[in-house]
Protein backbone atom coordinates (compact mmCIF):
# COMPACT_ATOMS: atom_id res chain seq x y z
CA UNK A 1 0.00 0.00 0.00
CA UNK A 2 1.44 3.05 -0.84
CA UNK A 3 0.25 6.65 -0.32
CA UNK A 4 0.84 9.39 -3.06
CA UNK A 5 2.34 12.10 -1.26
CA UNK A 6 4.45 10.78 1.49
CA UNK A 7 6.42 13.66 2.39
CA UNK A 8 2.42 15.36 3.70
CA UNK A 9 2.01 12.54 6.70
CA UNK A 10 6.30 13.06 7.15
CA UNK A 11 5.67 17.07 7.12
CA UNK A 12 2.70 16.66 9.98
CA UNK A 13 4.27 13.95 12.28
CA UNK A 14 7.49 15.75 12.67
CA UNK A 15 5.27 18.98 13.63
CA UNK A 16 3.36 16.36 16.10
CA UNK A 17 6.93 15.34 16.81
CA UNK A 18 8.26 18.64 18.03
CA UNK A 19 5.12 19.15 19.98
CA UNK A 20 5.18 15.55 21.82
CA UNK A 21 8.98 15.68 22.27
CA UNK A 22 9.10 19.33 23.89
CA UNK A 23 8.69 18.92 27.44
CA UNK A 24 10.88 15.81 27.36
CA UNK A 25 13.45 18.11 25.38
CA UNK A 26 12.91 20.59 28.26
CA UNK A 27 13.77 18.02 31.00
CA UNK A 28 16.63 16.83 29.35
CA UNK A 29 17.89 21.03 29.46
CA UNK A 30 17.14 21.46 32.99
CA UNK A 31 19.21 18.37 34.10
CA UNK A 32 22.52 19.68 32.03
CA UNK A 33 22.20 22.97 33.49
CA UNK A 34 23.94 24.67 35.58
CA UNK A 35 22.00 25.22 39.35
CA UNK A 36 22.36 28.79 39.18
CA UNK A 37 21.46 28.86 35.09
CA UNK A 38 17.80 27.50 36.04
CA UNK A 39 16.59 30.90 37.32
CA UNK A 40 17.49 33.14 34.44
CA UNK A 41 15.79 33.98 31.49
CA UNK A 42 15.12 30.56 29.79
CA UNK A 43 16.69 30.32 26.29
CA UNK A 44 15.19 27.07 23.98
CA UNK A 45 18.78 26.14 22.86
CA UNK A 46 21.58 24.68 24.58
CA UNK A 47 24.52 26.40 25.07
CA UNK A 48 26.61 24.41 27.60
CA UNK A 49 26.17 21.25 28.99
CA UNK A 50 26.98 20.30 32.87
CA UNK A 51 27.21 16.56 33.53
CA UNK A 52 27.16 16.39 37.23
CA UNK A 53 23.46 15.78 38.08
CA UNK A 54 24.21 12.61 36.12
CA UNK A 55 26.94 11.93 37.91
CA UNK A 56 25.51 12.35 41.53
CA UNK A 57 22.91 10.29 40.22
CA UNK A 58 24.83 7.34 38.25
CA UNK A 59 27.07 6.93 41.65
CA UNK A 60 24.25 6.94 44.33
CA UNK A 61 24.12 3.52 45.17
CA UNK A 62 21.23 4.12 47.02
CA UNK A 63 19.55 5.48 44.21
CA UNK A 64 20.79 2.29 42.33
CA UNK A 65 18.99 0.07 44.87
CA UNK A 66 16.02 2.23 43.83
CA UNK A 67 15.99 1.62 40.49
CA UNK A 68 16.70 -2.24 40.78
CA UNK A 69 13.52 -2.51 42.96
CA UNK A 70 11.72 -0.14 40.50
CA UNK A 71 12.45 -2.76 37.74
CA UNK A 72 11.79 -6.00 40.05
CA UNK A 73 8.56 -4.59 41.02
CA UNK A 74 7.01 -3.48 37.98
CA UNK A 75 8.25 -6.53 35.94
CA UNK A 76 6.91 -8.72 38.38
CA UNK A 77 4.19 -6.93 38.53
CA UNK A 78 3.24 -6.62 34.41
CA UNK A 79 3.95 -9.97 34.11
CA UNK A 80 1.50 -11.36 36.69
CA UNK A 81 -1.51 -8.93 35.56
CA UNK A 82 -1.19 -9.85 31.89
CA UNK A 83 -0.83 -13.21 32.65
CA UNK A 84 -3.99 -13.71 34.79
CA UNK A 85 -5.86 -11.01 32.84
CA UNK A 86 -5.33 -13.38 29.68
CA UNK A 87 -7.25 -16.26 31.56
CA UNK A 88 -9.62 -14.18 33.35
CA UNK A 89 -10.99 -12.97 29.47
CA UNK A 90 -10.59 -16.48 27.94
CA UNK A 91 -12.86 -17.29 30.80
CA UNK A 92 -14.89 -14.73 30.58
CA UNK A 93 -15.23 -14.92 26.58
CA UNK A 94 -15.07 -18.54 26.14
CA UNK A 95 -17.31 -20.14 28.69
CA UNK A 96 -21.06 -19.49 29.60
CA UNK A 97 -20.46 -18.56 33.75
CA UNK A 98 -23.44 -17.34 35.81
CA UNK A 99 -22.72 -13.32 36.13
CA UNK A 100 -19.55 -13.76 34.24
CA UNK A 101 -20.48 -9.88 32.88
CA UNK A 102 -21.15 -8.20 37.09
CA UNK A 103 -17.71 -9.49 37.47
CA UNK A 104 -15.92 -8.30 34.50
CA UNK A 105 -17.75 -4.92 35.52
CA UNK A 106 -16.58 -5.53 39.17
CA UNK A 107 -12.91 -6.09 38.30
CA UNK A 108 -12.84 -2.16 36.61
CA UNK A 109 -14.57 -0.69 39.94
CA UNK A 110 -11.23 -1.62 41.52
CA UNK A 111 -9.69 1.21 39.19
CA UNK A 112 -11.91 4.19 40.30
CA UNK A 113 -11.09 4.11 43.79
CA UNK A 114 -9.59 7.71 44.31
CA UNK A 115 -6.06 6.55 45.82
CA UNK A 116 -5.53 9.17 48.21
CA UNK A 117 -7.88 7.79 50.78
CA UNK A 118 -6.65 3.83 49.99
CA UNK A 119 -3.16 4.57 51.51
CA UNK A 120 -3.98 3.95 55.07
CA UNK A 121 -6.01 0.61 54.68
CA UNK A 122 -3.73 -0.95 52.49
CA UNK A 123 -0.77 0.58 55.27
CA UNK A 124 -2.61 -1.46 58.02
CA UNK A 125 -3.51 -4.59 55.77
CA UNK A 126 0.05 -4.86 54.94
CA UNK A 127 1.55 -4.41 57.88
CA UNK A 128 -0.47 -5.89 60.71
CA UNK A 129 -3.17 -8.36 58.38
CA UNK A 130 -1.16 -10.27 55.34
CA UNK A 131 1.30 -11.57 57.59
CA UNK A 132 2.48 -15.66 57.86
CA UNK A 133 4.57 -15.95 60.67
CA UNK A 134 7.57 -13.42 60.27
CA UNK A 135 6.63 -12.98 56.61
CA UNK A 136 5.36 -9.52 56.43
CA UNK A 137 4.12 -8.34 52.87
CA UNK A 138 4.87 -4.69 54.11
CA UNK A 139 7.51 -2.44 52.36
CA UNK A 140 8.49 -6.14 50.29
CA UNK A 141 8.76 -5.87 46.10
CA UNK A 142 5.77 -8.79 46.67
CA UNK A 143 3.94 -6.85 48.35
CA UNK A 144 3.89 -4.38 45.73
CA UNK A 145 3.47 -6.20 43.20
CA UNK A 146 -0.11 -7.58 44.46
CA UNK A 147 -0.84 -4.13 45.75
CA UNK A 148 -0.11 -3.06 42.08
CA UNK A 149 -2.63 -5.30 40.85
CA UNK A 150 -4.93 -3.49 42.10
CA UNK A 151 -5.23 -0.71 39.37
CA UNK A 152 -3.43 -3.08 36.89
CA UNK A 153 -5.17 -6.34 36.43
CA UNK A 154 -8.81 -4.83 35.91
CA UNK A 155 -6.81 -2.39 33.12
CA UNK A 156 -5.49 -5.90 31.21
CA UNK A 157 -8.62 -7.78 31.48
CA UNK A 158 -10.71 -4.59 30.21
CA UNK A 159 -7.99 -3.86 27.19
CA UNK A 160 -7.28 -7.88 26.49
CA UNK A 161 -11.22 -8.67 26.81
CA UNK A 162 -11.88 -7.15 22.88
CA UNK A 163 -8.53 -8.66 21.13
CA UNK A 164 -9.95 -12.85 23.02
CA UNK A 165 -13.25 -11.95 21.99
CA UNK A 166 -11.77 -11.45 18.43
CA UNK A 167 -10.30 -14.43 17.95
CA UNK A 168 -12.87 -16.49 16.47
CA UNK A 169 -14.65 -19.28 18.59
CA UNK A 170 -14.68 -21.77 15.11
CA UNK A 171 -11.01 -21.95 15.92
CA UNK A 172 -10.88 -23.85 19.25
CA UNK A 173 -13.87 -25.23 18.55
CA UNK A 174 -12.21 -27.03 15.96
CA UNK A 175 -9.26 -27.98 18.27
CA UNK A 176 -11.65 -29.57 20.90
CA UNK A 177 -13.26 -31.35 18.28
CA UNK A 178 -9.76 -32.99 17.60
CA UNK A 179 -9.22 -33.93 20.90
CA UNK A 180 -7.08 -30.91 22.27
CA UNK A 181 -6.85 -29.81 26.30
CA UNK A 182 -8.08 -26.56 27.47
CA UNK A 183 -4.43 -25.69 28.20
CA UNK A 184 -2.85 -26.57 24.48
CA UNK A 185 -5.91 -24.69 22.87
CA UNK A 186 -5.06 -21.70 25.33
CA UNK A 187 -1.46 -22.04 24.62
CA UNK A 188 -1.33 -22.72 20.71
CA UNK A 189 -4.34 -21.13 19.63
CA UNK A 190 -5.36 -18.46 21.39
CA UNK A 191 -2.29 -17.08 22.74
CA UNK A 192 -0.09 -16.93 19.58
CA UNK A 193 -3.01 -14.73 18.03
CA UNK A 194 -3.95 -12.57 20.73
CA UNK A 195 0.13 -11.02 20.90
CA UNK A 196 -0.38 -8.31 19.97
CA UNK A 197 -3.11 -7.28 22.06
CA UNK A 198 -0.72 -9.07 25.16
CA UNK A 199 2.22 -6.99 24.26
CA UNK A 200 0.14 -3.67 24.34
CA UNK A 201 -1.04 -4.65 27.50
CA UNK A 202 2.03 -5.99 29.12
CA UNK A 203 4.15 -2.43 27.94
CA UNK A 204 1.27 -0.57 29.28
CA UNK A 205 0.64 -2.14 32.78
CA UNK A 206 4.29 -2.19 33.02
CA UNK A 207 4.92 1.39 32.48
CA UNK A 208 1.78 2.03 34.91
CA UNK A 209 3.85 0.04 38.10
CA UNK A 210 6.85 1.46 37.16
CA UNK A 211 5.68 5.33 37.26
CA UNK A 212 3.10 4.74 40.45
CA UNK A 213 4.39 7.35 42.82
CA UNK A 214 1.59 7.58 45.65
CA UNK A 215 1.25 4.00 47.08
CA UNK A 216 5.06 3.52 46.65
CA UNK A 217 5.70 6.56 48.99
CA UNK A 218 3.54 5.24 51.50
CA UNK A 219 3.77 1.82 51.53
CA UNK A 220 7.37 1.65 51.37
CA UNK A 221 10.48 2.75 53.05
CA UNK A 222 13.33 0.82 52.24
CA UNK A 223 13.20 -3.11 50.70
CA UNK A 224 10.88 -2.34 48.06
CA UNK A 225 11.24 1.80 47.51
CA UNK A 226 11.38 2.72 44.28
CA UNK A 227 12.60 5.71 42.08
CA UNK A 228 9.68 7.74 42.08
CA UNK A 229 9.80 7.65 45.23
CA UNK A 230 13.25 8.52 45.42
CA UNK A 231 12.37 11.61 43.27
CA UNK A 232 10.22 13.21 46.31
CA UNK A 233 13.91 12.91 48.52
CA UNK A 234 15.15 15.91 46.51
CA UNK A 235 11.99 17.88 47.08
CA UNK A 236 12.86 19.63 50.67
CA UNK A 237 12.74 22.50 53.14
CA UNK A 238 15.41 23.89 51.68
CA UNK A 239 14.05 23.67 48.14
CA UNK A 240 14.01 21.57 45.70
CA UNK A 241 17.27 20.31 43.85
CA UNK A 242 15.53 20.65 40.41
CA UNK A 243 18.58 19.32 38.38
CA UNK A 244 18.82 16.24 40.09
CA UNK A 245 15.17 15.03 39.96
CA UNK A 246 15.49 16.17 36.38
CA UNK A 247 18.53 13.91 35.91
CA UNK A 248 16.90 11.19 37.87
CA UNK A 249 13.40 11.57 35.75
CA UNK A 250 15.73 11.46 32.76
CA UNK A 251 17.10 8.17 33.49
CA UNK A 252 13.33 6.52 34.68
CA UNK A 253 12.53 6.99 31.06
CA UNK A 254 15.69 5.28 30.37
CA UNK A 255 14.35 1.23 30.84
CA UNK A 256 10.92 2.40 29.46
CA UNK A 257 12.16 3.20 26.47
CA UNK A 258 13.98 -0.35 26.37
CA UNK A 259 10.92 -2.11 27.36
CA UNK A 260 8.91 -0.61 24.96
CA UNK A 261 11.36 -0.91 21.33
CA UNK A 262 11.75 -4.51 22.45
CA UNK A 263 8.23 -4.94 22.95
CA UNK A 264 6.81 -2.97 19.96
CA UNK A 265 8.22 -5.66 17.44
CA UNK A 266 5.53 -7.53 18.52
CA UNK A 267 2.95 -4.73 17.99
CA UNK A 268 4.39 -4.50 14.49
CA UNK A 269 4.47 -8.37 13.82
CA UNK A 270 0.49 -7.60 14.95
CA UNK A 271 0.19 -5.34 12.06
CA UNK A 272 2.06 -7.10 9.31
CA UNK A 273 -0.60 -9.70 10.69
CA UNK A 274 -3.87 -8.07 10.22
CA UNK A 275 -2.61 -7.06 6.62
CA UNK A 276 -2.05 -10.50 5.57
CA UNK A 277 -5.15 -11.22 7.04
CA UNK A 278 -6.87 -8.99 4.92
CA UNK B 1 -19.33 -26.31 26.42
CA UNK B 2 -17.03 -27.23 28.65
CA UNK B 3 -16.81 -27.43 32.06
CA UNK B 4 -17.79 -24.72 34.24
CA UNK B 5 -15.15 -25.68 37.22
CA UNK B 6 -12.91 -24.73 34.55
CA UNK B 7 -13.66 -21.37 34.04
CA UNK B 8 -13.99 -20.80 37.47
CA UNK B 9 -10.06 -21.72 38.09
CA UNK B 10 -9.56 -19.35 35.71
CA UNK B 11 -10.97 -16.52 37.10
CA UNK B 12 -10.49 -17.54 41.07
CA UNK B 13 -6.77 -15.65 40.93
CA UNK B 14 -8.12 -12.24 39.66
CA UNK B 15 -10.91 -12.73 41.74
CA UNK B 16 -8.51 -13.35 45.16
CA UNK B 17 -6.07 -10.85 44.45
CA UNK B 18 -8.33 -7.98 43.90
CA UNK B 19 -10.97 -9.06 46.87
CA UNK B 20 -7.35 -8.83 48.99
CA UNK B 21 -6.43 -5.75 47.73
CA UNK B 22 -9.13 -4.02 46.64
CA UNK B 23 -12.49 -4.75 48.49
CA UNK B 24 -11.03 -5.30 52.16
CA UNK B 25 -9.38 -1.93 51.78
CA UNK B 26 -13.32 -0.61 50.57
CA UNK B 27 -14.61 -2.22 53.56
CA UNK B 28 -12.27 -0.57 55.77
CA UNK B 29 -12.86 2.52 53.76
CA UNK B 30 -16.73 2.56 54.15
CA UNK B 31 -16.37 2.12 58.29
CA UNK B 32 -14.18 5.01 58.37
CA UNK B 33 -16.00 6.82 56.58
CA UNK B 34 -18.85 6.57 59.43
CA UNK B 35 -16.65 8.15 62.22
CA UNK B 36 -14.69 11.09 63.17
CA UNK B 37 -11.06 10.25 63.03
CA UNK B 38 -7.93 12.30 63.33
CA UNK B 39 -5.35 9.10 63.60
CA UNK B 40 -2.20 12.19 63.75
CA UNK B 41 -3.98 14.28 66.98
CA UNK B 42 -3.25 13.39 70.37
CA UNK B 43 -6.31 11.45 70.90
CA UNK B 44 -6.46 9.58 68.17
CA UNK B 45 -9.95 7.59 68.73
CA UNK B 46 -12.33 6.93 66.33
CA UNK B 47 -15.45 8.62 67.16
CA UNK B 48 -18.94 6.79 65.47
CA UNK B 49 -20.96 10.00 64.29
CA UNK B 50 -23.62 8.55 61.89
CA UNK B 51 -24.08 9.65 58.83
CA UNK B 52 -22.58 13.61 59.34
CA UNK B 53 -19.73 12.80 57.50
CA UNK B 54 -22.29 12.46 54.18
CA UNK B 55 -24.73 15.01 55.77
CA UNK B 56 -21.78 17.89 55.90
CA UNK B 57 -20.87 16.95 51.89
CA UNK B 58 -24.31 17.19 50.38
CA UNK B 59 -24.17 20.78 52.14
CA UNK B 60 -19.77 21.50 51.32
CA UNK B 61 -19.98 23.69 48.70
CA UNK B 62 -15.87 23.24 47.93
CA UNK B 63 -16.94 19.89 47.61
CA UNK B 64 -19.50 20.47 44.89
CA UNK B 65 -17.41 23.19 43.53
CA UNK B 66 -14.91 20.57 43.10
CA UNK B 67 -17.37 18.05 41.84
CA UNK B 68 -18.36 20.68 38.87
CA UNK B 69 -14.94 21.60 37.98
CA UNK B 70 -13.29 18.17 37.64
CA UNK B 71 -16.47 16.98 35.37
CA UNK B 72 -15.88 19.97 33.21
CA UNK B 73 -11.43 19.19 33.47
CA UNK B 74 -12.74 15.27 32.71
CA UNK B 75 -15.10 16.20 29.37
CA UNK B 76 -12.60 18.66 27.60
CA UNK B 77 -9.64 16.37 28.72
CA UNK B 78 -11.50 13.15 27.40
CA UNK B 79 -12.92 14.58 24.26
CA UNK B 80 -10.03 15.60 22.65
CA UNK B 81 -7.94 12.71 23.43
CA UNK B 82 -10.76 10.47 21.54
CA UNK B 83 -10.84 12.76 18.89
CA UNK B 84 -7.16 13.73 18.40
CA UNK B 85 -6.48 9.41 19.16
CA UNK B 86 -8.48 8.13 16.70
CA UNK B 87 -6.87 10.61 14.03
CA UNK B 88 -3.69 9.39 14.77
CA UNK B 89 -4.16 6.13 14.91
CA UNK B 90 -5.70 6.07 11.15
CA UNK B 91 -2.38 8.10 10.27
CA UNK B 92 -0.21 5.84 11.93
CA UNK B 93 -1.96 2.73 10.07
CA UNK B 94 -0.87 3.73 6.35
CA UNK B 95 2.48 3.86 4.93
CA UNK B 96 4.81 6.42 4.79
CA UNK B 97 8.61 7.29 5.31
CA UNK B 98 9.86 6.76 9.22
CA UNK B 99 6.37 5.54 10.31
CA UNK B 100 8.02 3.47 13.61
CA UNK B 101 10.38 6.06 14.46
CA UNK B 102 7.21 8.81 14.65
CA UNK B 103 5.37 6.01 16.21
CA UNK B 104 7.87 5.69 18.88
CA UNK B 105 7.91 9.41 19.34
CA UNK B 106 4.12 9.75 19.81
CA UNK B 107 4.08 7.04 22.70
CA UNK B 108 7.05 8.89 24.88
CA UNK B 109 4.58 10.72 27.03
CA UNK B 110 2.88 7.63 27.90
CA UNK B 111 6.12 6.19 29.52
CA UNK B 112 6.33 9.33 31.59
CA UNK B 113 5.34 9.23 35.75
CA UNK B 114 2.80 11.31 35.97
CA UNK B 115 4.42 13.13 39.31
CA UNK B 116 7.34 13.39 36.24
CA UNK B 117 5.49 15.46 34.14
CA UNK B 118 3.72 17.29 36.38
CA UNK B 119 7.09 18.73 37.51
CA UNK B 120 8.57 19.35 33.50
CA UNK B 121 5.18 21.17 33.38
CA UNK B 122 5.61 23.08 35.94
CA UNK B 123 9.11 23.84 35.47
CA UNK B 124 8.19 25.30 31.91
CA UNK B 125 4.72 27.01 32.92
CA UNK B 126 5.70 29.02 36.17
CA UNK B 127 5.94 32.80 35.12
CA UNK B 128 9.02 33.28 36.22
CA UNK B 129 11.39 30.97 35.14
CA UNK B 130 9.16 29.25 32.59
CA UNK B 131 9.70 28.90 28.79
CA UNK B 132 6.54 28.91 27.42
CA UNK B 133 5.32 32.21 29.14
CA UNK B 134 8.53 34.04 28.56
CA UNK B 135 7.80 32.59 24.60
CA UNK B 136 4.34 34.16 24.56
CA UNK B 137 5.37 37.12 25.92
CA UNK B 138 8.15 37.94 23.68
CA UNK B 139 6.04 36.48 20.88
CA UNK B 140 2.38 37.10 21.26
CA UNK B 141 2.87 40.15 24.32
CA UNK B 142 0.39 37.33 26.18
CA UNK B 143 0.86 37.16 29.63
CA UNK B 144 0.47 33.55 30.82
CA UNK B 145 0.22 33.22 34.58
CA UNK B 146 -0.86 29.97 36.33
CA UNK B 147 -0.22 30.82 39.21
CA UNK B 148 -3.13 33.88 39.07
CA UNK B 149 -5.48 33.07 36.73
CA UNK B 150 -7.89 29.99 37.11
CA UNK B 151 -8.58 29.83 33.07
CA UNK B 152 -5.11 29.60 32.36
CA UNK B 153 -4.46 26.91 35.25
CA UNK B 154 -7.43 25.15 34.50
CA UNK B 155 -6.44 25.17 30.57
CA UNK B 156 -2.62 24.41 31.17
CA UNK B 157 -4.13 20.82 33.06
CA UNK B 158 -6.29 20.33 30.61
CA UNK B 159 -3.57 20.56 27.42
CA UNK B 160 -1.46 18.59 30.16
CA UNK B 161 -3.58 15.36 30.74
CA UNK B 162 -4.03 15.60 26.19
CA UNK B 163 -0.21 15.59 25.76
CA UNK B 164 0.18 13.03 28.42
CA UNK B 165 -2.88 10.48 27.61
CA UNK B 166 -3.26 10.68 23.96
CA UNK B 167 -0.57 7.90 22.85
CA UNK B 168 -2.42 5.58 25.29
CA UNK B 169 -5.93 6.08 23.26
CA UNK B 170 -3.69 5.81 19.40
CA UNK B 171 -2.16 2.59 21.10
CA UNK B 172 -5.17 0.80 22.37
CA UNK B 173 -7.41 2.36 19.05
CA UNK B 174 -4.04 1.07 16.27
CA UNK B 175 -4.57 -2.76 18.62
CA UNK B 176 -8.20 -2.75 17.78
CA UNK B 177 -8.42 -1.67 14.17
CA UNK B 178 -5.69 -3.96 13.09
CA UNK B 179 -7.32 -6.41 13.67
CA UNK B 180 -10.53 -5.49 12.38
CA UNK B 181 -12.11 -7.88 9.41
CA UNK B 182 -11.14 -6.41 5.68
CA UNK B 183 -14.18 -8.16 3.82
CA UNK B 184 -16.94 -5.50 5.47
CA UNK B 185 -14.99 -2.71 3.83
CA UNK B 186 -14.08 -3.96 0.84
CA UNK B 187 -18.38 -4.68 0.07
CA UNK B 188 -19.26 -0.75 1.36
CA UNK B 189 -16.62 0.36 -1.61
CA UNK B 190 -18.13 -1.64 -4.07
CA UNK B 191 -20.94 -1.07 -3.14
CA UNK B 192 -19.94 2.93 -3.03
CA UNK B 193 -20.23 3.90 0.12
CA UNK B 194 -18.40 7.03 1.08
CA UNK B 195 -15.68 7.94 3.72
CA UNK B 196 -17.84 9.19 6.34
CA UNK B 197 -20.58 6.30 5.78
CA UNK B 198 -18.12 3.78 6.24
CA UNK B 199 -16.66 5.20 9.25
CA UNK B 200 -19.97 6.02 10.99
CA UNK B 201 -21.61 2.62 9.69
CA UNK B 202 -18.73 0.20 9.59
CA UNK B 203 -15.73 1.40 11.31
CA UNK B 204 -17.42 2.76 14.75
CA UNK B 205 -19.44 -0.25 15.06
CA UNK B 206 -16.63 -3.04 14.74
CA UNK B 207 -14.41 -1.12 17.01
CA UNK B 208 -16.85 0.29 19.68
CA UNK B 209 -15.92 -2.98 22.15
CA UNK B 210 -12.14 -1.25 21.92
CA UNK B 211 -13.26 2.33 21.67
CA UNK B 212 -15.23 1.94 24.73
CA UNK B 213 -12.85 -0.15 26.78
CA UNK B 214 -10.56 3.00 26.24
CA UNK B 215 -13.46 5.79 27.08
CA UNK B 216 -13.67 3.71 30.51
CA UNK B 217 -10.08 3.51 31.71
CA UNK B 218 -9.64 7.25 30.61
CA UNK B 219 -12.80 8.31 32.31
CA UNK B 220 -12.36 6.94 35.17
CA UNK B 221 -8.02 7.63 35.27
CA UNK B 222 -9.36 11.03 34.42
CA UNK B 223 -11.82 11.69 37.36
CA UNK B 224 -9.39 10.42 39.60
CA UNK B 225 -6.13 12.45 38.63
CA UNK B 226 -3.73 13.55 41.96
CA UNK B 227 -0.28 13.45 41.05
CA UNK B 228 -0.13 15.65 38.24
CA UNK B 229 -2.29 18.18 39.17
CA UNK B 230 -0.95 18.63 42.48
CA UNK B 231 2.28 19.09 41.53
CA UNK B 232 1.50 21.71 38.63
CA UNK B 233 -0.54 24.04 40.57
CA UNK B 234 -1.21 22.38 43.54
CA UNK B 235 -5.09 22.60 43.11
CA UNK B 236 -4.57 26.63 42.76
CA UNK B 237 -4.94 29.30 42.15
CA UNK B 238 -7.74 29.34 44.41
CA UNK B 239 -10.01 26.14 44.18
CA UNK B 240 -9.60 26.30 39.84
CA UNK B 241 -7.75 23.30 39.66
CA UNK B 242 -9.05 21.46 42.93
CA UNK B 243 -9.93 18.31 41.20
CA UNK B 244 -11.93 15.74 43.39
CA UNK B 245 -8.26 13.52 43.78
CA UNK B 246 -6.70 16.77 44.73
CA UNK B 247 -10.02 17.85 47.20
CA UNK B 248 -9.36 13.85 49.04
CA UNK B 249 -5.86 14.26 49.30
CA UNK B 250 -5.75 18.04 50.74
CA UNK B 251 -8.91 16.65 52.78
CA UNK B 252 -6.58 14.01 54.18
CA UNK B 253 -3.00 14.90 54.26
CA UNK B 254 -2.58 18.35 55.03
CA UNK B 255 -6.10 18.57 57.45
CA UNK B 256 -6.06 15.06 58.53
CA UNK B 257 -9.67 14.59 58.17
CA UNK B 258 -9.73 11.07 57.77
CA UNK B 259 -13.20 10.52 58.47
CA UNK B 260 -14.31 13.08 55.69
CA UNK B 261 -12.15 11.95 53.52
CA UNK B 262 -12.71 8.85 53.55
CA UNK B 263 -17.11 10.01 53.00
CA UNK B 264 -15.95 11.39 50.23
CA UNK B 265 -13.88 9.08 48.34
CA UNK B 266 -16.91 6.41 48.88
CA UNK B 267 -19.53 8.74 47.22
CA UNK B 268 -17.04 9.64 44.51
CA UNK B 269 -16.13 5.86 44.07
CA UNK B 270 -20.13 5.30 44.24
CA UNK B 271 -20.69 7.93 41.32
CA UNK B 272 -18.01 7.05 39.29
CA UNK B 273 -19.56 3.11 39.24
CA UNK B 274 -22.78 4.63 38.65
CA UNK B 275 -21.84 6.73 35.33
CA UNK B 276 -19.96 4.30 34.09
CA UNK B 277 -22.30 1.26 34.65
CA UNK B 278 -24.90 3.10 32.96
CA UNK B 279 -22.84 3.86 30.22
CA UNK B 280 -21.78 -0.19 30.07
CA UNK B 281 -25.24 -1.14 30.13
CA UNK B 282 -27.03 1.44 27.60
CA UNK B 283 -23.81 0.55 25.05
CA UNK B 284 -22.44 -2.36 25.71
CA UNK B 285 -24.93 -4.45 27.15
CA UNK B 286 -27.09 -4.55 24.09
CA UNK B 287 -24.20 -5.80 22.22
CA UNK B 288 -23.77 -8.83 24.30
CA UNK B 289 -26.97 -9.73 24.46
CA UNK B 290 -27.16 -9.45 20.22
CA UNK B 291 -24.22 -11.96 19.76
Amino acid sequence: MKTRFPWLPVLLWTLISFVTLFPIYWLFVISVKQPFDLFSTPDVILRSFFWKNYQDVLTNPTLRGYMLNSLIISSGNALLVTTLGFLACYALTRFDLAGKESIFFWTITNRMAPPAVFLLPLFLLLTQVYRIGDFSLADSKLGMILVYCSFNLPFAIWTLRPTVEGIPKELDEAAYMDGASPWTVLYDIIFPLARPGLAVTLILTWVFAWNEYLLAATLTNFHARTLTTGLSEYVTTTGTAWGIMAAISMLTLVPALIVFSVVQRHIVAGLTFGAVKG
Amino acid sequence: MHSQKLGWLLLSPTIVILGLFGIFPFIYVLWVSFHSWNPFAANPGMVFNWAENYRRLVFDPQFLASLGITLTFVFFAVVSELVLGYILAQALLKDFPGKAVFRTIHTLPLIMAPIIVGSVWKLMTTPSIGIIPYLLRSWFGYDLNIGQSAVAAFTVTVIMDIWHWTPLVTLSLIAALVSLPSDPFEQAQIDGAGKSQIFWHITLPLIRPALLATVFIRLMDALRTVDEVLMLTGGGPGSSTRYIGVHIFREVFPKTNYGYGSAISVIVLYLTIVVCWLLYVGLIAPRVKRG
